[in-house]
């Protein structure tokens, strides 16, 4: 079998199941929507939750670049100074100790009702894998290039820049696939917290009205977005990094 | 020809001496092979040599280099190591060009400088038999090329001193034999050492032959093998040569893991150098 269609069986296979549960229990719709029903609504309200998802899609993107940006920075800084990294760390964690649901109610408050909030919420969730990945690879430059780099007379620099970045990258890649995966989270969680676009909205909308099929939609259609960012990511990935060979 | 002198040389893990005030002397434009049983501190003496040593808690070390013409050695050596150090993700033309993309004043370079320096890489790539590999990259290689392409990248930095740590002992016998005679073509009229744990290897390339024994390590008295490096195979007197070594050095690693070690006192050690 190739790649591809042994999990589009698995998803076949899992809708079947639901759908044969949901008509053999007579489970009522506001419950749980049979696929066929969920089907219909994703067809019949397509350009809704089209436009809904453009929103969040925006909001992750931009919290991609955003994020990754800040996380690259950030491992450079960590690395650069031990002074540094002793301010910086703690507050790092930080970050990332407080939950995301507990901020995110207080980054509306600050934000605004508008975009900014949600994508710093995402943000939130994409750089720490980000910079915890590259500042990972970072510190584990080979021991024999570093020698190597020093005999050559290498300026630090060139050291940094033409030896431990290019380095880093297989480390820095499974960051970035982890962050790609945990971005919608934040952006709907800050969708839910406050937001007047965006499926996390539709969500809650739809929830509020128990229009659960809709709902199921929404989520159908983030999973979606989910999954192409993510292999289109791996995609990429995988041939900036096609030299890497795990031993 | 530039002759070496490393002079009262010293290291210490913790309590533990390695070896204290060690003198070693290159002639220059010759090889020194070093042999000596594992942990006898052979590596760490060539990272002296090469600058590459850095102080730690645990770690303590000195050392006086000098060179005859009374300049620091300091970035007037090669150094290739056991491990090709090939950076994966460049060509194999890259990896010979990586000193000079390392070094300053690349992005002032000119056109036809930058294209000089690229002849120069293919000339030597030519040489050692890589013309065809130029664009390919490391792990598309077998062994023994990866090692051709580390030798071309320490030949292309053309330095009078070449260090190298066990260059081709993760080599198949064959191959190895190929490369140690490209290198001894090569690196002919350098200063060479060469650290070894293959006593033939140290007899067929080495105009002399030092051994590194005991604890705290000493060297014996220099061994010079009959006749010019690379040495022919078949030579009876060689091969009696390596069987006397190698006796030598069994007897070394028994004497070594029975602890039959003196430990420096702590008082005589100096810190850092």
């Amino acid at each position: 079998m190739k790649g591809w269609s042994r999990p589009l069986l698995a998803i076949a296979g899992l809708l079947l199941l639901w759908q044969i549960v949901v008509t053999g229990l007579s489970v009522p719709e506001y419950i749980l929507p049979a696929p066929v029903a969920v089907l219909a609504r994703l067809y019949t309200d397509a350009s809704l939750l089209w436009n809904h998802a453009l929103v969040t899609l925006a909001e992750m993107l931009m919290a991609l670049v955003l994020g990754v940006a800040l996380g690259l920075v950030t491992a450079l800084c960590l690395l650069s100074s031990t002074r540094l990294r002793i301010w910086l760390l703690p507050l790092l964690l930080l970050t990332q100790a407080m939950p995301l649901f507990a901020l995110a109610p207080l980054l509306m408050l600050w934000l605004g009702y508008g975009m900014a909030s949600k994508v710093v919420a995402a943000v939130l969730m994409v750089f720490f894998p980000v910079t915890n990945g590259f500042y990972d690879g970072l510190r584990h430059t080979n021991r024999d290039w570093l020698d190597l780099a020093s005999t050559l007379n290498a300026r630090p620099w060139a050291t940094l820049l033409l030896v431990r970045c290019p380095a880093a990258l297989p480390s820095l890649a499974s960051g970035l696939r982890t962050a790609v995966v945990f971005v919608p989270i934040g952006a709907v969680a800050g969708e839910w917290v406050g937001s007047s676009a965006g499926l996390g909205y539709l969500m809650m909308q739809a929830n509020a009205r128990v229009w659960v099929d809709l709902l199921f939609a929404a989520l159908f259609l983030l999973a979606l977005c989910t999954v192409v960012l993510y292999y289109l990511t791996d995609w990429w990935l995988r041939r900036l990094i096609a030299w890497h060979k795990p031993s | 020809m530039l002759d070496i002198h490393l002079q009262a040389a010293s290291l210490a893990y913790g309590e533990r001496c390695i070896f204290d005030k060690l003198d070693l002397s290159l002639p220059g434009g010759h090889w020194t092979c070093m042999l000596g049983s594992s942990g006898v501190g052979k590596t760490t003496l060539i990272r002296m040599l090469a600058g590459l040593m850095t102080a730690s808690d645990t770690v303590r070390y000195q050392g006086q280099v000098s060179c005859c013409d009374g300049k620091p050695l300091q970035g007037r050596c090669a150094w290739m190591a056991q491990q090709d150090s090939l950076l994966p993700w460049c060509s194999v033309l890259d990896n010979v060009l990586l000193g000079e993309r390392l070094r300053p004043g690349r992005l002032w370079r000119t056109r036809s400088a930058l294209a000089e320096q690229r002849d120069r890489a293919m000339i030597l790539l030519r040489e050692l038999g890589l013309a065809d590999l130029a664009e390919r990259l490391p792990h598309q290689l077998s062994g023994g090329q990866r090692q051709r392409v580390a030798l071309a990248r320490t030949l292309m930095e053309d330095r009078p001193v070449v260090l190298m740590d066990e260059p081709f002992a993760a080599l198949d016998v064959i191959t190895r034999l190929r490369l140690q005679d490209m290198a001894a073509r090569m690196l002919e009229g350098r200063t060479v050492l060469l650290i070894t744990h293959d006593p033939l290897e140290a007899l067929r390339l080495g105009h002399q032959v030092l051994e590194l024994r005991g604890r705290p390590a000493c060297l014996a008295p220099p061994l010079v093998p009959p006749g010019l490096p690379p040495r022919p195979l078949d030579n009876p007197r060689l091969l009696a040569l390596q069987g006397q070594l190698l006796a030598q050095l069994r007897e070394d690693s028994i004497h070594n893991e029975q602890g039959l070690d003196s430990n420096c006192r702590p008082d005589k050690r100096g810190t850092d150098a």
